[in-house]
């Protein structure tokens, strides 16, 4: 199953990739893959649901997406608060990410 | 903070030289820290009642365990670490999973939400996960260096500062519990299939009854206020007229509920478009196509109803992408741009269409 093509903020940057492979570890819709052993690359974008896994776990900076929930309660939410979307259960409040 | 222990296994060759790292064996009982609950791998009925109940209600926004350091069977020095949210039903799963085996658990204190949604949200986090690991005293606790962490708590876990801050070093596990023994039996090795989320016709079905549930409660207001304005003459409210006029309504709008809320999410895959207000859309109207050949209302009913009902499909389709698993945010911020005016048009008109339906009955027009 795919969403919306063309649509996800995902960006990978290969000259800082050391191809360490958290990426591929963490991702679960199977994104990215390791060409060669040696870099990662992205192998389908659309596949993407922007959790931001592989950006957090990336100690190389190689990646950057626009992480945040795909809810469209959550974005309603935040339309009408003005603040950034949210599904209005839990703190989270002194949240990391 | 800079908690990196001299006994961790990078330090190695340092540690064996300095004061701080005794090669003593100290009585295990000592080295446990202070506060170990144990915890079976057995569900009991309470278990399963409480499963149920999260499915079906907001009872599992109360559903916790304490937070902190489990065990389960018997470990030892050598077991491996295994994190989990302090939702319950996350819990169970994981302790259920591990059936068998000896293990440690660390429960880290998301405020009862699941591990996916509170990586989301940032409770299950590196601050969260450090200060645990140094609570717990695991550096004492155990020889290894090894945590097993959640895959899908990945999105607020940063392995690589984990890792310098306590000397643990994060492996992790397949997506679902399920899949434990077979990881730790290839050699902490997830099969690419383990680390992808699936999102099965079971998947979504046990996810529709928070679907249907909050949508059905909308509908109990919507249903009255139908019956009030179908009942409501001149001469005041015909509880008669109320019944018989709204009936169309109530059939046709838990038409729209079902459409949105059951029948879109378990045919997901199959209903033609990516876009959920789209795939809503469709269903809706088929749905309430085929009913009204059924039903035959009065044509200004017709009209009304089949521009209204496949649009509160949508709208109720719409909200399942809360519920996936692979929804994007910025693809719903797009569905909903183009969606959100249409969805307030269409009510506007709804509405004016309803009050010309009035006054026409009333002979007013």
């Amino acid at each position: 199953m795919k969403y919306l093509a063309n649509v996800t903020s995902l960006k990978f940057f290969s000259d800082t990739c050391t191809g360490c492979g958290r990426c591929v570890e963490v991702c679960p819709h199977a994104v990215f893959i390791i060409v060669n052993g040696k870099k990662a690359a992205i192998s389908d974008k659309d596949r993407c649901m922007e959790c931001g896994a592989c950006v957090r776990n990336c100690a190389f900076g190689a990646i950057t997406v626009n992480a945040g929930v795909g809810c469209a309660a959550a974005i309603i939410n935040g339309m009408i608060t003005g603040g950034e979307p949210s599904c209005g259960c839990g703190d989270t409040q002194n949240a990391c990410c | 903070m800079k908690i990196i222990s001299c006994c961790s296994p990078q330090h190695k060759e340092i540690s064996d030289n300095l004061p701080c790292c005794p090669k003593q064996e100290m009585p295990e009982r000592e080295l446990v820290p202070s506060i170990v609950s144990k915890v079976s791998a057995e569900w009991t009925w309470r278990d399963y009642l409480g499963q149920i109940r999260c499915r079906i209600s907001s009872f599992r926004n109360s559903y916790a365990v304490k937070p902190g350091f489990y065990a389960v069977g018997s470990p030892d020095r050598e077991s491996d670490i295994f994190v989990s949210a302090n939702y319950k039903l996350s819990f169970d799963i994981l302790r259920r999973a591990l059936k068998g085996l000896n293990a440690w658990l660390l429960v880290l204190d998301t405020k009862g939400i699941n591990v996916w949604c509170a990586a989301g949200k940032g409770t299950f986090g590196t601050e969260e996960l450090i200060k645990r690991i140094v609570e717990s005293r695991l550096e004492k606790v155990v020889n290894h260096r090894r945590i097993i962490a959640p895959q899908l708590g990945a999105p607020c876990i940063a392995a690589y500062i984990v890792q310098q801050k306590t000397g643990f070093r994060i492996s992790y596990g397949p997506v679902d519990a399920w899949d434990i023994r077979q990881y730790l039996e290839a050699g902490y090795k997830a099969t690419e299939d383990m680390r992808r989320v699936k999102f099965t016709v079971w998947d979504r079905l046990v996810l529709t009854p928070m679907e249907m549930i909050p949508a059905l409660k909308i509908y109990a207001i919507y249903a009255a206020l139908m019956f009030f304005i179908m009942g409501l003459k001149p001469s005041g409210i015909i509880f008669k007229d109320g019944l018989a006029d709204g009936l169309p309504f109530f059939i046709l709008g838990f038409l729209a509920v079902l459409s949105g809320a059951l029948i879109t999410p378990l045919l997901l895959p199959f209903i033609p478009f990516r876009s959920f207000a789209i795939k809503g859309w469709l269903v809706g109207s088929m749905v309430i196509l085929i009913a009204i050949k059924y039903i035959s209302p009065a044509m200004p009913v017709a009209a009304f109803s089949l521009l209204f009902f496949p649009l509160a499909s949508s709208y109720i389709a719409l909200q399942f992408t809360g519920s996936t698993v692979f929804t994007s945010m910025s693809g719903v911020k797009k569905e909903l741009r183009y969606a959100m005016p249409v969805y307030i048009s269409v009510a506007f008109i709804s509405i004016v269409l309803l009050v010309f339906f009035k006054l026409n009955q009333w002979g007013i027009l």
